[in-house]
């Protein structure tokens, strides 16, 4: 049946229309995707090469390849970048983007020209932060503290942070679009405790963008003021407070982990039931723990202040809070691995992503705890531990998400499949190169090495060798998607509507879908992960 | 497959193509502009946080600067803009009942009542310039404390009060010029006969963004002007 609509190239999204101006000038929100997937590979390499310029820096103990003032700014720009420019946009403005009207049962987002709109203004921030890269960058940290930030770097940290400003209107347009969207245009019979629990996760984080998000705005322009107006809001030697602006930057800042790793936990709520072949264990558990993981999410930001100064008690509270967090996080890896109990598991090339997703987001959860306890924070903040922590909650964590996710749903975005057998080695490759890169970085920064220092002891070499061999095994294993990502689109097996047998609306249309999603709109009438009900391929089953 | 095409009765042209009626895209519209002004709360919520503690922390150097403020200019502006949310209420009510040239009238008054609040706005912001109470390197403050006019006032923390000062009305000033820019426009759709009983969603949503503007402001009046005052 699948084949027959294919050889009739049947009309879909991607080739109603051609030309440039179909592109820049689209809103349809499956086009929108295709062109953040773009701009956000873009700045992916970007980030990833001021990595591999930070690892081959410390390949050494001494400051060989780049000076401590070059080093500053590597780092900068590197977090900057990739928090940003990828993190942040990636799963949401990519498979947010494609999949949330789809698996609804919508035609397209309850706003099309302002999700143009917001990637236009993703792009604006883009060339203002690559014109800021390229004639001189910034050297603050990605973190902006004051005063340095404001009274004394000589770098570009008024451009930096406008960009940064406008790029989180982009971030809150397209949080916007998504709650309006989830409340307004579900399909009929699409009700709450149907709705796959990707939306139920693309819903929290929608939540934190919008609540989050306008604080380190109006952050970054009092920065701003201060620097270009001399304010004196956050210098201490005119009254004013820097405490205060890390307050105001990490009540956005710490909500935005969850903007990152919200969305990937929804991706591998989607994968794990569907190569299980099994409905999702606890629903509404999953479904609730996203919503409280946002509301928890904004009332923990002080600990990553536990040494700047703030008050014992304030610490103890936010330290009990930060434990808080962990009881949501923790019912979901609970609920996946309960989900997977007894299933009928698949090792495809989605599911080797969410099971490093599950293994690599409980290790950076549980050296959160770590982070949280006042005492151990006191040994390691500032050192390669917490580097090592949040790596492994965002690229360990987030992106492996959003690479399962990008496997997922390449079928359904390409109309192509990718070749199995090299999507699992560079599962392989990633898992084994991440792993390589920052697990070192944990025995050194319990051993004291400090982060942002562009030279250290010797007797810190060997961990550091192997961390940048690790991070040349982790490029290998990001290129090797791209390039065979590339190759599918032209010598791609042509993919059937629903190649892996998946439950929700998305694999009910075609691959790729047409403009408006559905030939006729759907009814819903059947629970999610409704995998009782829905036969497994012949095709995944057997692999490549 | 599909074997017919969707058949989509076009009650109303400003219907999109996505929405099933007017109803879904009225309701869509205006939860979406109820989440912006949520997103409007939080920014100014990080100004108004930061003036919590500076204000606590230096209650007697802001009531000094906050008394150095023209009282007169600030309450006939909180008047001008209470009024203009009268008048952008009586806009969007004559669209209602789908008379346009009253609709016409509201939304240039309206218009004329934003105007004038930031013409009020920039005569009380070139009399700081000139008693150089900008903040930066020629700031020099002189008033005195109501409550103590023999301690002296602190430069640093007057400075503050001052930054925070024009951040904040600076910020609510640029809403005010953004949302003079919205009415113009709607004011040039009002008059072409664009809105009807059926539809008047932008007309709608923009009076929201202006009464949330206006309500920015009755909460910056008190706490910048109305500091210790003795007269």
């Amino acid at each position: 049946m699948a084949t027959a609509a294919i050889t009739a190239e049947r009309e879909n999204y991607l080739n109603q229309e051609y030309g440039i101006k179909s592109w820049l000038l689209t809103v349809d929100h499956k086009r929108i995707a295709l062109l953040y997937l773009l701009s956000i590979t873009f700045f992916f390499f970007i980030g990833g090469f001021f990595a591999l310029l930070i690892r081959l820096e410390l390949l050494t103990p001494a400051g060989d390849l780049v000076q401590a003032d070059t080093y500053n700014k590597l780092f900068t720009m590197h977090g900057q970048v990739m928090v940003f420019f990828f993190l942040i946009p990636s799963i949401p403005a990519v498979l947010g983007n494609f999949l949330v009207p789809l698996m609804i049962g919508a035609k397209d987002l309850a706003f099309p020209r302002i999700n143009l709109l917001s990637w236009y203004l993703y792009i604006i921030a883009g060339v203002l932060m690559l014109h800021c890269m390229l004639t001189g960058g910034v050297d603050t940290g990605w973190t902006f503290y004051t005063p340095f930030s404001t009274a004394f770097s000589n770098t570009k940290v008024i451009e930096a942070g406008l960009a940064i400003f406008i790029s989180g209107f982009s971030s809150i347009l397209t949080g916007l679009n998504f709650v309006v969207t989830i409340h307004r245009m579900r399909a009929p019979g699409m009700t709450w405790d149907r709705l796959p629990l990707f939306i139920w996760a693309h819903y929290a984080t929608s939540i934190i963008q919008l609540l989050g998000t306008p604080v380190i705005a109006v952050t970054l322009v009092l920065v701003v003021l201060e620097r270009a107006l001399h304010l004196g809001i956050f210098d201490p030697t005119r009254g004013g407070d820097p405490l205060l602006f890390q307050h105001l930057f990490w009540f956005y800042s710490h909500p935005a982990v969850y903007i990152m790793i919200l969305p990937s936990m929804g991706v591998v709520t989607e994968i794990i039931p569907c190569f299980s072949r099994k409905r999702i264990f606890g629903y509404k558990f999953v479904a609730l723990s996203s919503i409280s993981i946002a509301v928890f999410g904004f009332l923990v930001w002080a600990h990553h202040m536990f040494v700047a100064g703030i008050s014992l008690y304030a610490a103890l509270i936010f330290s009990a809070l930060s434990y808080l967090v962990a009881v949501p996080s923790a019912i979901k890896v609970f609920n996946w691995t309960a989900t997977m109990y007894k299933g009928s598991i698949t090792f495809s090339t989605p599911m080797l992503y969410a099971f490093g997703f599950v293994g690599l987001f409980t290790m950076g959860g549980l050296t959160g705890l770590f982070l949280a306890a006042l005492g151990i924070d006191v040994h390691v903040t500032d050192t390669y531990f917490v580097v090592a922590h949040f790596h492994y909650i965002m690229v360990g964590g987030a992106l492996m998400g959003y690479l399962g996710g990008m496997h997922f749903w390449w079928p359904k975005i390409s109309g192509r499949m990718y070749p199995e057998s090299l999507g699992r080695l560079a599962a392989l490759i990633v898992f084994l190169g991440f792993n390589l890169t920052f697990f070192p970085q944990f025995i050194l920064g319990y051993l004291g090495m400090p982060r942002r220092y562009w030279q250290y002891p010797p007797e810190f070499q060997v961990l550091n060798v192997l961390s940048t061999a690790g991070a040349t095994v982790l490029a290998v294993g990001y290129l090797l998607p791209m390039v065979y990502f590339l190759w599918s689109m032209r010598y791609g097996k042509v993919a059937p509507d629903n190649p892996w047998g998946a439950s929700g609306l998305e694999w009910m249309t075609t691959s790729p879908p047409p403009t408006f999603n559905f030939d006729k709109p759907p009814v819903v009438t059947w629970e999610a992960y409704d995998y009782e009900h829905i036969p497994a391929p012949q095709e995944a089953r057997s692999g490549g | 497959m599909a074997d017919s095409p969707i058949a989509v009765e076009h009650h109303n042209p400003a219907l999109k193509h996505h929405f099933a009626d007017m109803e879904q895209q009225r309701q869509a519209s205006s939860l979406g502009m109820w989440l912006f002004l949520a997103t409007e709360i939080m920014f100014f919520g990080g100004m108004f946080c930061a003036y919590l503690i500076y204000r606590l922390w230096y209650f007697p150097d802001f009531a000094a600067a906050s008394n150095s403020l023209d009282i007169t200019l600030g309450t006939v502006n909180t008047a001008v803009l209470i009024c203009s949310s009268l008048t952008v209420v009586m806009a969007v009510r004559a669209a209602q009942l789908g008379k346009r040239q009253q609709q016409v009238i509201y939304l240039a008054l309206t218009l004329v009542l934003g105007l004038a609040f930031l013409g009020v706005k920039a005569v009380e912001w070139t009399s700081k310039f000139k008693e150089h109470h900008i903040p930066g390197p020629t700031f020099n403050f002189e008033g005195s404390n109501p409550s103590h006019p023999d301690q002296p006032v602190d430069q640093h923390h007057a400075q503050i009060f001052f930054s925070l000062y024009f951040a904040m009305t600076g910020m609510h000033a640029l809403h005010m010029i953004i949302g003079v820019g919205i009415f113009s426009y709607l004011l040039y759709y009002a008059w072409k006969g664009k809105y009807t009983p059926e539809y008047h969603t932008p007309l709608e949503n923009s009076g929201l963004y202006w009464h949330f503007v206006d309500i920015v402001w009755i909460y910056l009046f008190p706490l910048l002007y109305l500091i210790d005052r003795k007269k």
